[in-house]
């Protein structure tokens, strides 16, 4: 068996890397460990990250949200800078896993283990989000849409950990909304999912749009076209089709054991027709 | 590894590869078989346990990660030698079929008491929501719980 070793502070984790170069890092364990086990890694080590507490809580600096990537979901649901300022990216927490997934995993292991059906992304996407990668050479920053390559792979670089997601507050938006569909409620990896700002007038029309789609492609979809086609008009059926058509030709969805890829392109249109009842 | 930690409130130490799931430990090496593993991936529930008063997975911790830590598992809720309220009303509600699950229901709705003592039967249904039962049970679960609930409740002054 191999060695699961826990630093206590991000010095302590600098010098695990250099005895143990090769060696996989994980949180909360409900993604690594699980592969681990089925033999889809065989890491030298395993270094946990749950005791440094450099990597925990969320904070806010200027006009952004910083959220440490050792943070679990259920701290972030609790957390009052989520619950006020990021209600589209507590929606999405709320949905993934199960409670007790949710007690454990944390925000950066959903992003890094990169995953098109990874619920924090769509979100996160939609909130032009950057990620603070760590190493002992000093910190990075990049958007999250440039971090995530492809299923499973990131830009981060040996030794190298994700230290934080920065968001800043979108106040511009006065509509948050995220929809995943799976094939039930708990436990439920999505089949399509989508993340929705808007800024709506008083009259209804929408003035900005950010949008993006979950499980719909190999990594997040955005759609700028829809975006754009929704910009003047309410969220009404006609308005609301239009930008779906567009959506439907941007995704590329894959066919797997949960749904087929024609069924994903129409859902992921259909959720966008949606947004016509979240007013009501 | 020398790992130590609180096991149901005994300072409890094992000498296990670092690596070793900690249900692994509780079953096979303590020989506390109440914690049960089903699925091994985090998607049945069957191994919760309490970790500093958190339902957690025990099938996906390494032995390592519970250096220090409070353990509850199922054995622990009445070491005193009386029933945990959630406990005495899963008997009286007749909640438990072929019981596998039960031991990980039991310790995941005493954290969701003590994170919300009066929760609606929606919530409660959704703080059990990542504990499987195979039996179709889950009618006699809520009602259990929600007994246990208004009896804390009760018990509790104000």
């Amino acid at each position: 068996m191999r060695d699961v070793i826990l630093p206590g502070s991000l010095n302590e984790l600098w010098r695990c890397f250099e005895d143990k170069p090769q060696a996989a890092v994980y949180a909360g364990g409900t993604d690594l460990l699980v592969g681990v086990r089925h033999g889809l890694l065989n890491p030298e080590a395993l270094i946990c990250l749950d005791r440094i507490e450099e990597l925990k809580g969320v904070g806010e600096r200027g006009g952004s949200i910083r959220i440490g990537s050792c943070a679990t979901h259920v701290q972030l649901l609790d957390d009052p800078l989520i619950t006020s300022h990021l209600p589209v990216l507590w929606q999405a927490i709320r949905g993934i896993g199960s409670p007790l997934v949710r007690n454990m995993g944390t925000i950066g292991g959903n992003i890094c283990t990169a995953s098109p059906a990874g619920d924090t992304l769509p979100p996160l996407y939609a909130l032009r989000a950057e990620v603070e990668l760590g190493s002992k050479e000093g910190s990075r920053r990049m958007p999250i849409a440039e971090f995530i390559m492809r299923p499973g792979a990131t830009r981060l670089q040996r030794a190298e950990i994700l230290a934080g997601v920065w968001v800043k507050k979108p106040g511009e938006y006065n509509l948050h909304h995220f929809e995943k569909v799976g094939l039930r409620n708990a436990l439920a990896c999505s089949v399509v999912s989508m993340a929705a700002l808007l800024r709506l007038a008083p009259d209804g029309a929408v003035e900005k749009a950010s949008l993006a789609w979950g499980s719909a492609g190999p990594t997040i979809v955005t759609c700028p076209e829809a975006e754009e086609a929704l910009i003047g008009k309410p969220l009404s059926t006609e308005p609301l089709q239009e930008a779906a058509a567009l959506v439907r030709k941007a995704v590329s969805p894959i066919s797997d054991v949960r749904a087929d890829a024609d069924y994903r392109r129409i859902v992921a249109g259909n959720l966008l027709l949606r947004l016509a009842n979240v007013l009501k | 590894m020398r790992i130590s930690f609180y096991l149901n409130g005994e300072e409890t130490h094992v000498e296990v590869p670092s690596e070793r799931r900690f249900v692994d430990v509780l079953r096979e090496d303590l020989g506390l078989t109440g914690t049960k593993e089903s699925c091994g991936a985090g998607e049945c529930g069957a191994c919760t346990i309490l970790v500093d008063g958190q339902a957690r997975l025990s099938c996906l911790m390494a032995a390592a990660q519970l250096q220090g830590r409070r353990v509850t598992t199922i054995e622990g809720l009445a070491a005193d030698g009386s029933l945990h309220p959630v406990q005495e009303a899963f008997i009286e509600y007749g909640a438990v079929q072929c019981g596998f699950c039960t031991p990980g229901v039991v310790l995941a709705a005493v954290h969701l008491l003590d994170r919300n003592p009066d929760p609606t039967r929606e919530q409660i249904r959704e703080g059990l929501s990542g504990n499987l039962c195979r039996c179709s049970g889950y009618v006699k679960i809520v009602d259990a719980v929600e007994a246990a609930a208004r009896k804390m409740r009760g018990g509790t002054p104000q």
